[in-house]
């Protein structure tokens, strides 16, 4: 068992070559190599959503997904969300329905929200409950967060 | 951090590459690994080797006569797919509710297969089960902690979708060094906590196949204690296929009940010749609840799961009628 590998991430568009220990799961290479510490660790155990990503465009837990098998693969974390100075519908959306209070599910529940309006432009209550369902989130309540959706697929559609 | 141990991982291409890879007893096989690399955070498993099997098995889902499906199709490829949502509606069904979506994204159907028993005296950090002195699923001279005078473990099946494949008459092809073999999936399970899958080291599932689904129709519901994440701790599939209003066959079959997901004949029984009317139903519940044996090793109590069963047995076979 060799101590670490070279792990070549595509992230956000940009590649990131770095040794990992090979064990590491995306979560802990995505944090501890690539500097990435927007994806958040919670529970890891695939219990709580803080650690969703995009892989290929699918949201998945990266605290259970091996860097070494997501190589190869087209990874957006929630610093790939902004472009330039400039936020995500989505980002805007949080911060002005106050669809965050500690903010720590915030970036797993905005990539998943991006999957859902990715997929489906007008998205009814049942379907965001659904496409969020694998986020919890332990202040806000859901509330804010369905009205944030709400509002930035309206703003998506508007433009 | 929750860190997984150290591990070697294997990348075969082929069956008989990842089955001789399997033989080694420190090798244990993963797909998406939604259960394996918790239990290894927990120390429940401490593979020296891991084999993916990625490159092993496929992911398509195909039609001809019956349908076919790699073991490697996620359980959002088997949920989304809309002949198995037309036809074949109780494994669609029972995909759709395992765990959340990220989970289904990466979950496969062999994996959902092969899913290991679950307990609460099991499914626990390594430093709780340390701390309570394990139990006879990991430690052989450890009694039973749910039931200290079982001489077998009774940790729970809790596959969502192998009582749907049950009830859908679904076989299984099992791939090992030399060669492949077709099970019917009610065979690949045994009343054990422990060895609750009647497979051979170096087997490995590579696909499912489903009868034609003429005449047929078919349900999956589960109860579970929210609406996402959680493994079922009452499940119930059904299929019936009627001519005219008489149903002429079907098959029950049940999960999270037991070490094993069973199929129940008695309900089945009950429900041959019948219309589906109340009165018949009721007896096809009743079966089911007769059937059904858990034990006080998970969420809900032993009088809860239990009439769980037959309720949703009944609502079950209610969604059934025309």
């Amino acid at each position: 068992m060799t101590d670490r590998t070279l792990v070549a991430l595509d992230v956000n568009g940009q590649r990131y070559e770095v040794a990992a220990p090979p064990h590491h799961t995306l979560l802990e290479v995505l944090r501890e190599e690539c500097g990435l510490t927007g994806t958040k660790h919670g529970c890891e155990l695939g219990e709580c959503g803080a650690c969703t990503v995009l892989i290929d465009g699918a949201p998945v837990y990266s605290c259970l997904t091996l860097a070494l098998e997501s190589q190869g693969h087209e990874i957006t974390t929630v610093e790939g969300l902004a472009t330039g100075n400039e936020l995500h519908p989505l980002q805007t959306a949080f911060a002005e329905e106050g669809a965050a209070q500690c903010g720590y599910c915030t970036p797993g529940i905005l990539l998943a929200a991006k999957a859902l309006l990715d997929r489906n432009p007008r998205p009814d209550r049942a379907q965001m409950a659904e496409a969020i369902s694998g986020n919890l989130c332990r202040c806000t309540g859901y509330t804010a967060i369905y009205e944030a959706i709400d509002r930035a697929a309206a703003a998506a559609r508007s433009k | 951090m929750l860190r997984l141990p150290r591990f070697d991982f294997a990348t075969p291409t082929t069956a008989a590459e990842a089955a001789a890879l399997l033989a080694d007893p420190n090798a244990m096989a993963v797909a998406g690994g939604t259960d394996v690399y918790p239990k290894m955070k927990r120390r429940q498993f401490v593979p020296r080797t891991l084999v993916s099997l990625r490159r092993v098995v496929d992911g398509n889902i195909s039609n001809g006569d019956g349908v076919r499906i790699g073991a490697g199709a996620t359980l959002t490829a088997i949920a989304e797919h809309a002949l198995l949502r037309e036809q074949y509606r109780a494994l669609a069904d029972a995909a759709s509710v395992i765990s959340t979506p990220q989970l289904r994204n990466m979950g496969t159907l062999g994996g959902n297969l092969c899913l290991d028993t679950r307990c609460n005296w099991y499914d626990q950090s390594l430093f709780w089960r340390k701390a309570e002195g394990y139990c006879m699923k990991t430690h052989a001279e450890v009694v039973c902690r749910v039931a200290p005078s079982s001489a077998r473990c009774l940790a729970v099946a809790s596959a969502d979708t192998v009582p749907a494949l049950i009830a859908l008459g679904a076989t299984a092809t099992i791939a090992n060094v030399s060669g492949s073999r077709q099970v019917d999936i009610v065979e690949l399970y045994r009343e054990d906590g422990i060895n609750y899958l009647g497979l051979a080291r170096g087997d490995i599932v590579t696909e499912v196949r489903l009868p034609p689904a003429r005449g047929w129709r078919s349900a999956y519901l589960k109860l579970r204690e929210r609406g996402a994440f959680d493994f079922p701790i009452a499940g119930v599939a059904a299929a019936v296929r009627r001519e005219g209003a008489e149903v002429v066959a079907a098959r029950v079959a049940i999960t999270a009940l037991g070490s094993s997901p069973k199929r129940v004949d008695a309900a089945s029984e009950a429900l041959i010749g019948t219309r589906l009317e109340d009165e018949a139903i009721e007896r096809a519940a009743e079966a089911v609840f007769a059937a059904a044996r858990p034990m006080d090793n998970t969420s809900g109590t032993i009088a809860e799961r239990k009439r769980a069963a037959r309720v949703l047995t009944a609502r079950t076979l209610r969604s059934l009628r025309e």
